[in-house]
């Protein structure tokens, strides 16, 4: 009988390797079973959870693939293929600011995950071993920012005094350590087998080797979760293009191009030919917007599946030790 | 053992530290310093450490501004009414998602759910325009019936009902995961036993989960009080043209376009300045509460 019930709560410390098991959970024996109309309230709200989310995005996708005819129809609410064409995306990637904005999106992501990475994973093992010289006070003075910080302003003068304004580094390099993540990353690596690393020291290895060898490879789960947070992260960043990049459209990320439609409706600024304004296209506005929309979602989904299974253990010791 | 010998011995770890304190020295402590700009008639030709003093007067100006007062009188309502429309929801989502038994159907409503989080808010923001906006799909459906439009997204009115559901579509499935794991830590023969001494399921919700789950909620509610004057930023930034800054403007919002836009910068950093510290003794006194309710808080006592 205990056997049962802790077999059957037995879902939650999972730990990060293990594999998903589809089963279903068992009611325990003492519990009534749910009424019809209980169970049927609860399906109900979770199905509109779950449409709440997923409606608007099949929403979004399905205007961007439609022709002008097919979402007049719709009345502007495209729920089912209908007169479907790619013309939106032959258009916005083809002409126009989007398509170069996408690769300035890829290369800001690639190259700011691979700096904050590398500079977080450096720095969590360099302050996960206990009894190193001086690892206290380095973590204080780490730990201390994530409280005090000087603001918007003093931040923005000094990236700016630096000669920040219209370079790629000022997107990258200011935000580019999360004390957070860091904290994430050295509770993991302190909890790495301390007689891995000692075996490893015997055989010869140094830190360099270590981190790399032993404490790398034996982390994984973490290091996806990480680097997906950054990668999310500048992904998605578009407010220090606007502290420091403003008026140098050639330099704009995706994202501070879906702003420029967002704020300013179907015309972007430096969208010469072609762009969201022309008027004898065959297009809809709607499947343009809406296809820029979309573009920026894709690498997010894309990704999304491979690291979803790490995440939640990731989170929670971030949730939890940090 | 000597220290010359421990720094030699870990050097390398130091090299390793290196970069991070260095990018953290350059990118969050030179900007400490200089928050005496907000003291300053700061000229950037002169710099902070040559510009002129003006002791507290960019805080009188600041306390004389109509301007910022109604931004402070914004972020506090638009904080209460997300602490009493959003801090709910998460809860009520995690007690529901843990009483769904098929694993395979609670996985599934998890990665749905969890998605929005990693969504930009420029990107939540162009969907809900898509459906709610003038041009959007539940207009198009009003006029097919001959309603008449609705604009939620630019009504200065619904404004804060607005934020706030697009902030629970954004993160309130992101927000279970701690409450979640608060569930799965609570022990299975509680809930046996109480439900042999013949308490039913509600009994049982209020008796073992909810007590299971205070430290956590409390937490959170701690976390949440203590962050009272930062109810989000890009949100407010990107949706101000829409329904103007008397509703949309925060006290963020007003340092940015009061200081950076305006090109007033001492102006702008004193306004950062009174938030910061405003904010400091309220996550200060949200802990003292969270001791007083003999919850941890964010440090044990």
């Amino acid at each position: 009988m205990t056997l049962t019930l802790t077999r059957t709560h037995s879902r939650a410390p999972r730990s990060p390797g293990a594999r998903r098991s589809g089963r279903n959970r068992r009611r325990p024996v003492w519990e009534d079973k749910p009424t019809a109309l209980g169970q049927g309230l609860k399906g109900g709200v979770l199905v509109l959870v779950v449409a709440s989310v997923m409606v608007p995005l099949w929403i979004v996708v399905l205007t961007s693939l439609s022709t002008p005819g097919a979402i007049n129809r719709a009345g502007g609410m495209v729920l089912w293929p209908d007169g479907l064409t790619v013309d939106a995306y032959r258009q916005i990637l083809t002409d126009g600011p989007v398509a170069r904005s996408i690769l300035v999106s890829l290369a800001i992501t690639v190259v700011g995950t691979a700096v904050s990475m590398v500079v977080s994973v450096l720095c969590a093992y360099g302050l996960s071993r206990s009894r190193s010289f001086g690892h206290r006070p380095i973590l204080l003075l780490l730990i201390i920012t994530m409280f005090v910080s000087g603001g918007l302003i003093p931040t923005y003068l000094v990236v700016t005094g630096l000669g920040g304004y219209g370079r790629y580094w000022a997107l990258i390099l200011p935000g580019a350590v999360s004390v957070f993540n860091i904290l994430v990353l050295r509770a993991f690596y302190s909890s790495t087998a301390s007689d891995l690393i000692d075996a490893a020291r015997i055989d010869g290895a140094g830190d360099w080797r270590i981190l790399w060898s032993v404490v790398l490879p034996t982390s994984r789960a973490v290091t996806a979760v990480i680097t997906l947070f950054y990668a999310v992260g500048y992904w998605n960043a578009f407010f220090n293009v606007m502290l420091y990049m403003p008026t140098e459209s050639s330099k704009w990320p995706l994202q501070y191009v879906l702003l420029q439609y967002v704020n300013n409706g179907m015309t972007i600024p430096g969208a010469s030919n072609g762009g969201f304004g022309s008027l004898q296209t065959q297009t809809a506005p709607q499947s343009l917007q809406m296809a820029v929309v979309v573009l920026t979602l894709v690498p997010i989904v894309v990704v999304y599946p491979f690291l979803q299974k790490h995440f939640r253990a990731g989170m929670l010791t971030g949730a939890i030790k940090g | 053992m000597n220290w010359r010998i421990r720094l030699r011995r870990d050097r390398s770890l130091l090299l390793m530290a290196l970069p991070a304190v260095a990018l953290l020295l350059v990118f969050s402590y030179v900007p400490l310093f200089g928050l005496i700009t907000a003291f300053e008639h700061y000229d950037p030709l002169d710099g902070v450490l040559n510009s002129q003093w003006a002791g507290f007067d960019q805080f009188r100006l600041l306390f004389q501004d109509p301007a910022f007062w109604a931004s402070l009188r914004n972020t506090l309502w638009l904080s209460f009414v997300q602490l009493i429309l959003f801090f709910p929801v998460p809860i009520a989502l995690a007690l529901l998602l843990n009483s769904v038994l098929s694993e395979r159907l609670r996985n599934f409503i998890q990665s749905v759910v969890y998605l929005p989080h990693f969504f930009s808010w420029v990107l939540v923001i162009a969907i809900f325009q898509q459906m709610l906006g003038g041009a959007g799909a539940l207009n198009h459906f009003l006029a097919r019936h001959d309603l008449g439009p609705w604009d939620i997204m630019t009504n200065p009115d619904t404004f804060a009902l607005l934020v706030t559901g697009q902030t629970v579509w954004k993160e309130a499935g992101w927000s279970i995961i701690v409450f979640l794991a608060a569930l799965a830590a609570i022990d299975p023969n509680l809930y046996e036993a109480s439900a042999v001494d013949g308490a039913g399921r509600w009994r049982r919700m209020w008796h073992i989960t909810l007590p299971g789950m205070r430290g956590v909620i409390v937490l959170m509610l701690v976390l949440r009080l203590g962050n009272t004057l930062s109810v989000g930023f890009e949100q407010f930034l990107i949706q101000r043209d829409a329904v103007g800054p008397e509703a949309a403007d925060v006290l963020d919002t007003f340092a940015y376009f009061y200081g950076i836009t305006a090109g007033n910068y001492g102006y702008g950093t004193a306004a950062g300045l009174f938030k910061s510290v405003i904010s400091l003794l309220l996550i200060w006194g949200a802990n003292k509460l969270a001791h007083a309710f003999g919850e941890d808080g964010l440090y044990r006592k």
